[in-house]
């Protein structure tokens, strides 16, 4: 029995728990998920695999080290998430290794330096994801052309073992994603209409493209996405600043010079625009907690998304972007805060109600 | 009747089937009354009896003290034991001065004030009385009614808001009485707003007491002032300046009443109080609870003496079903854990709550993952996350700054919180603690210019001695001089 | 590369001077906050902090030899103001916080000796010679020097009891899970 003398009100609460919040943004990836492992096959089965068994396996280790409660930790369901999107980020045939030092970066250097659950600043799938990226950049841009579970061409089971441990013929096997073609194709002077020849922006909706192991199939990314907002596990601050910035700043630049700059609509459905915005810039630790300071927080990642895509190096920006907003964050949650009842916006008492 | 959107809030598991449908049964008298002299917000009473006197029931026990204090009376009529302190229905079950009245078991009236014709007498005379019969805000506020009764003369009050929200899960007090007692319920609605000189009258309820809204509805179709709004159902929602918004869509600035955008909000029990003070000069002395939770035998709605123990209501109820893990004064929301079941019913007990652990579900703290669900849910626009953070800091000004004060406790950011912080914990104590260093700053200058003006004393003492000795040396000396 | 050279040292040199002469013009005299912090003692000399009176230990706090908690009758609040003060950390440790206390005399062995009234420098105890002593609580700061000059140890120091007005609920014991 709880002694009443120290604990106050209210004394009725809702039935929810972290381990809920985050069971219901993994029934959110799963169609995303389940489709994208069809399509990629076996090796991206073992990337999933793999990179959560490293997920967990870190953060089985931080946890001891920090003298934890082991399984009341490892059963909040955050490190799994955290392991799933970090898989989702990868390109699907990427080695074992990849898979391996990505969860552990993610895990011990994004999450448990900070202080574990909640204390992180940046994005642990991000930070493990950008690591990879930075530091070995060839099998991070190693993408696949879909070929479905049992079809023709996909590799059965011990075939996708020796990929996924032994590694796969780049030359012979690989094929760009769109970003990563249009890109290329714009640097080397081709003009745009020529560079995105062939790109069928309903396929890039379905998903069935090269790119990353979860990224592609923006419809079910969506669909995922706007069960999350219907269940309250996140708001649509988020996204729609997200998307909406993007697409307004592509669809500006679009009509500003139609030769050099794909249209809004290509930004949203290629690379990892929707995962971002659902799933990954909406994670709750490293975003802002006010409505409107997701709406800067959104926003920005947007803007920066479409500055990297297109004039740096990288053909895709999101995880530098939220990275990037990731660190603005304490300052957004500083600035931006909702106006308190019987205050105006500066924090005064409202001025007295005139005399009717 | 359009109404205006108000912010956060949230929809708890309401719980109000248990006793909705149960009519309101009259407590029998218990074998002993224990009246704390404290039952309202303000000065405690004063006592007027003595240990061994004799009373009747409606008599004067203990007087108002200022402006701000309500008056006790006699619950029935029988013998004062005594006035020592007793356990108060309250989290900390400190003891106060409380009145032991033992009922004769007559019942029998004392001479009760005449009816006053409240459209006749002069609106002064209608506050006069209501002061005069201990009537306080009985939807837990327990603010002496009197003094909102008279914001007429200070304000230009041009609504009356009579709150029939009852938003607090598992209370059904108000309903019940807006069903079972609907014309003195809107009589004393009536009166209230005649006090207060306002033409307008507006009596909200939320739409999930559908009977109330009909009953209510019906009997005021005869008076045009009066309108009956339905309410969504929404916590919330019977938050006083949020209820305003919701209905005039004024806001009520930081620090200010809603009297000050011309509001008056006052409680459906209040007005039945109010209608027994002036149509029948009878004083507060019992109130309706719902005595409610799981671990109670048989959920009631009770007419209960003031003064009665809980545990008799209990008792009443068919005992315990379980063993709770509280015993709350009030609503699961807002309400007060009590120290035990040995506390009285007093003025603003609106129901007592025997919860178990399955409906309070209460969770071992996780670390806050920064959800924002608390930020979405605070009806005050606050920020809920930060301010815990830094109170658990002890940074309390700057959580002030922030808006600690402007919390009203409602409890929804706690409720929806899925790492179980204990928020609101947070701030009651970050206000506690800030009032408390209020009053150690107000003693520390006491003590200082106590001690500057004794140093003071103390040196001009000094000084004039060493004057008279100075004095009486020099005149000795001239002494010495003229006699040589 | 002579160019860089001879930039370089013209540069130290002008800065060098600003320096020189913001250092005479700017000057501060003493150290004015040694006065303002004893402002914020309760200034009733009454030495529990281990110095002679509040301007020793003012002038302690000032150059970091003593803890803005030093002062015993000034509890919570004043450690905090001293600690804003003069931008230090305040830790309180473990004590939650400290208890209020008040001297309470002990009627029954009080013999009137007028000591501790005169010792008490807020006035707060009354009494005449050979009459029973007895302390306006309200105005007691705690600050125990009667409790030290009696000659029969009838004062005692008491913690003051919380009421209905003055409880409020303790900060939550963090269970946070780990």
């Amino acid at each position: 029995m709880i002694s009443t003398h120290d604990i106050s009100g209210p004394y009725a609460h809702q039935k929810t728990s972290i381990r809920r919040t985050m069971a219901l943004v993994m029934v959110a990836l799963l169609p995303a998920t389940l489709f994208n492992l069809w399509v990629f096959g076996w090796p991206a089965i073992n990337l999933l695999v793999l990179t959560l068994a490293a997920s967990l396996a870190t953060e089985a280790g931080c946890l001891a080290l920090a003298g934890k409660r082991l399984p009341l930790f490892l059963g909040d369901g955050s490190v799994v998430l955290t392991g799933w999107l970090l898989a989702m980020s990868l390109p699907p045939w990427a080695p074992w290794w990849i898979a391996v030092l990505g969860g552990v970066v993610s895990v011990a250097l994004g999450k448990h330096v900070f202080g574990g659950l909640g204390q992180n600043v940046f994005n642990p799938a991000m930070v493990g994801r950008v690591a990879l990226l930075i530091s070995f950049p060839l099998p991070m841009t190693m993408y696949v052309a879909p070929r479905p579970l049992f079809g023709a061409g996909s590799p059965g089971f011990v075939e996708g073992l020796s990929i996924t441990f032994g590694g796969w013929d780049y030359d012979a096997l690989s094929a760009a994603s769109t970003l990563g073609h249009v890109k290329t194709e714009l640097a080397r002077g081709v003009a745009l209409d020529q560079a995105m020849g062939g790109t069928d922006l309903m396929a890039l909706a379905m998903g069935t493209v090269p790119g990353s192991m979860g990224e592609t199939s923006a419809v079910l990314l969506l669909l995922g996405g706007l069960f999350l907002i219907a269940r309250r596990v996140i708001s649509w601050h988020i996204p729609v600043s997200m998307l909406g910035a993007l697409f307004a700043l592509a669809t500006l630049m679009h009509w500003v010079d139609p030769a050099r700059f794909p249209g809004g609509l290509y930004h949203l459905v290629t690379g990892a625009a929707v995962l971002g915005a659902f799933f990954i810039a909406t994670d709750l630790v490293t975003s802002p907690v006010t409505p409107p300071g997701q709406l800067v927080y959104g926003a920005g990642i947007g803007i920066l998304t479409y500055v990297i895509r297109t004039w740096a190096g990288f053909p895709e920006g999101i995880a530098f972007a939220v990275l990037l907003m990731n660190a603005m964050t304490p300052l957004i949650d500083r600035w931006v805060r909702p106006r308190v009842y019987g205050r105006t916006l500066r924090g005064e008492p409202l001025p007295p109600r005139r005399k009717a | 009747m359009k109404l205006f959107r108000i912010r956060g809030g949230i929809h708890p598991e309401y719980r109000k089937e248990m006793t909705a449908g149960k009519a309101i049964e009259p407590l029998p008298m218990p074998a002993l009354l224990h009246l704390p002299l404290q039952q309202h917000i303000g000065a405690p009473a004063v006592p007027v009896v003595a240990a061994g006197d004799r009373v009747r029931k409606g008599q004067l026990l203990a007087r108002a003290r200022g402006e701000i204090s309500a008056p006790v009376h006699a619950s029935t009529s029988g013998r004062v034991v005594d006035i020592l302190p007793f356990a108060a229905p309250h989290p900390s079950g400190l003891p106060q001065p409380t009145i032991l009245l033992e009922p004769d078991g007559l019942d029998e009236w004392t001479d009760l004030p005449p009816p006053l014709d409240p459209f006749a007498a002069p609106r002064e005379e209608i506050a006069r009385r209501v002061a005069e019969c201990g009537v306080v805000g009985m939807g837990g506020g327990t603010f002496p009614s009197a003094v909102k009764l008279d914001l007429g003369r200070k304000f230009p009050i041009d609504v009356l808001v009579i709150n029939g929200a009852e938003c607090e899960p598992y209370l059904t007090c108000d309903d019940r009485l807006m069903r079972e007692r609907t014309a003195e319920v809107v009589d004393g609605v009536r009166i209230m707003a005649r006090a207060l000189g306002v033409e307008r009258i507006v009596i909200a309820i939320e739409k999930n007491k559908p009977e109330a809204l009909a009953a209510m509805t019906a009997e005021s179709a005869a008076f045009a002032e009066i309108a009956v709004v339905p309410l969504p159902t929404r916590y919330p929602m019977g938050s006083e300046r949020h209820l305003v918004t919701a209905l005039t869509g004024r806001e009520t600035p930081a620090r200010k009443l809603t009297a000050d955008i011309g509001v008056v909000v006052h409680n459906i029990a209040t007005a039945r109080a109010v209608h027994h003070a002036v149509r029948l000069g009878r004083p507060l002395i019992s109130r309706v609870v719902t005595v409610s939770g799981r671990a109670v035998r048989e959920q009631k709605n009770l007419d209960v003496p003031l003064g009665t123990l809980v545990s008799q209501l209990i008792e009443f109820c068919g005992g315990l079903a379980e063993p709770p893990v509280h015993y709350l004064s009030g609503g699961p929301m807002m309400g007060q854990a009590m120290p035990g079941r040995e506390v009285p019913v007093v003025k603003g007990t609106s129901g007592i709550l025997a919860l178990t652990a399955a409906e309070a579900h209460e969770r071992d703290t996780m670390p806050c993952i920064r959800c924002g669900g608390c930020v979405t849910a605070c009806p005050c626009g606050l920020v809920p996350v930060e301010m815990a953070q830094m109170i658990r800091h002890e940074k309390l000004d700057a959580a002030a700054r922030i808006g600690l004060l402007d919390c009203l406790n409602c409890g929804s950011c706690a409720y929806v919180c899925p790492a179980h912080i204990p928020l609101v914990q947070y701030f009651n104590y970050g206000k506690g603690r800030l009032a408390a260093l209020q009053r150690d700053r107000r003693k520390q200058e006491m003590t200082k210019r106590l001690a500057e003006q004794r140093a003071e004393r103390v040196e001009r003492l000094d000084r004039e001695r060493k004057a008279k000795l100075a004095a009486a040396k020099k005149a000795a000396a001239e002494k010495q001089e003229g006699g040589a | 590369m002579l160019i860089a050279i001879g930039s370089l040292t013209l540069l130290g040199a002008l800065l060098g001077a600003v320096l020189g002469v913001a250092a005479r013009y700017l000057h501060v005299e003493g150290n004015p906050i040694e006065a303002e912090v004893e402002a914020l003692l309760p200034g009733s000399q009454c030495g529990q902090c281990g110095f002679a009176g509040c301007k020793p230990a003012a002038a302690a706090l000032v150059k970091g030899e003593a803890p803005p908690t030093l002062c015993p009758p000034g509890g919570r609040a004043v450690a905090m103001a001293i600690a804003e003060k003069l931008g230090v950390s305040v830790s309180f440790g473990d004590q939650e916080e400290l208890e209020p206390e008040v001297a309470f005399v002990n009627e029954d062995l009080c013999i009137g000796c007028t000591r501790c009234l005169k010792e008490c420098s807020t006035d707060a105890i009354v009494g005449a010679a050979k009459q029973i002593h007895t302390v306006i609580a309200e105005v007691c700061h705690a600050c125990g020097k009667c409790a030290k000059v009696c000659p029969t140890d009838c004062i005692e120091m008491r913690a003051v009891p919380a009421t209905l007005a003055t409880w409020h609920w303790k900060k939550p014991r963090v269970k946070v899970a780990s």
